[in-house]
């Protein structure tokens, strides 16, 4: 079982860090929400929110990562071009998309949204984590903050999770490959 | 924005004033939009595309997203500092921080784009 070095680091990018930071949203909305609607119960104030804060900043952490790896480390493999004349495109892959018009809507279309929605999420994140670290259980007090925060919650969310379908997407059709080969397992002799 | 003294926002009393949050709500807001307006304009124009280039591998993207997170953390200190243990409207901050959010969300989606430059 063997995979070049750019597939893992481009699996690492999307299966690690984007998948996570995808998951970890069923159980941040809902911890938020329990917490605003505990009215900033005295329980809720004893038992502390360390766990929670915890949590929202490493689902932040995995947000930043997932952008960071992406624009920084695997898109570049993406978008490098080929030596002039050069024909083979499997290391190529916004070459490859482009190279026919039934798969460069997969470029234009896919990656052009896919690169620049990704950001609106680890941004909006922050703000909601900052948020609730400052106010706690308090932000069951704040109706209109605690409005705002679950909008751009949500609005993270859907810009993840275009962001991680597109990504998929793309991948599946004009895979991120070269680099070195890695053994992730040997069969046993 | 008239921003006034600590004091709670609704009838329940909050102890904290929003200010912080409204900061941090606004300015994200504005983040988002400017990445969006970035985007935008790194697509319609080449000088703008050639701007934004500030990492070659990586291209315009990397000038565009690293600019939207400069106006994003210089606006949060900013309001942070104006908004600093007081409390200010925020119905209007809400309205103005989605509405940015909304727009910005909106230029980054191919399509609107290519409306907007006339393609």
């Amino acid at each position: 079982m063997q995979m070049s070095f750019r597939e893992l680091v481009t699996a690492l990018h999307g299966m690690g860090f984007g998948a996570f930071f995808l998951l970890a949203f069923s159980g941040a909305l809902f911890e938020l929400y329990r917490v605003c609607a505990s009215n900033g119960s005295p329980e809720l104030r004893s038992r502390g929110l360390k766990p929670l804060r915890a949590y929202l900043i490493a689902m932040c952490a995995l947000g930043w990562a997932a952008v960071l790896s992406g624009a920084y480390v695997v898109y570049p493999w993406y978008r490098a071009h080929p030596p002039v004349g050069f024909t083979d495109y499997a290391e190529y892959p916004q070459r490859r998309l482009l190279s026919s018009p039934t798969t460069a809507g997969w470029h234009d279309f896919g990656m052009e949204w896919k690169e620049h929605v990704a950001w609106f999420a680890p941004i909006a994140m922050t703000m909601v984590a900052y948020v609730f670290i400052k106010y706690g259980p308090d932000l069951a007090r704040h109706r209109r903050v605690r409005y705002a925060v679950f909008v751009f919650a949500a609005a993270a969310f859907a810009s993840a999770g275009v962001a991680g379908i597109l990504g998929a997407l793309i991948n599946k059709n004009a895979p991120v490959q070269g680099g070195a080969t890695v053994i992730l397992m040997e069969k046993a002799k | 924005m008239n921003a006034g003294q600590p004091g709670p926002e609704d009838a329940s009393g909050a102890s904290i004033p929003n200010g912080a949050a409204a900061a941090a709500i606004l300015s994200a807001g504005a983040g988002c939009f400017s990445l969006g307006v970035c985007a935008w304009l790194a697509d319609a124009f080449k000088s703008s595309a050639h701007f934004f280039i500030f990492y070659g591998p990586t291209g315009p993207l990397s000038g565009v997203t690293t600019t939207g997170i400069l106006i994003w953390l210089v606006s949060w200190g900013i309001l942070s500092r104006a908004w600093r243990g007081k409390s200010v409207p925020m119905g209007i901050i809400n309205t103005i921080s989605i509405l940015l959010l909304a727009t910005g969300l909106l230029l980054t989606f191919p399509p609107f784009g290519d409306l907007l430059q006339g393609r």
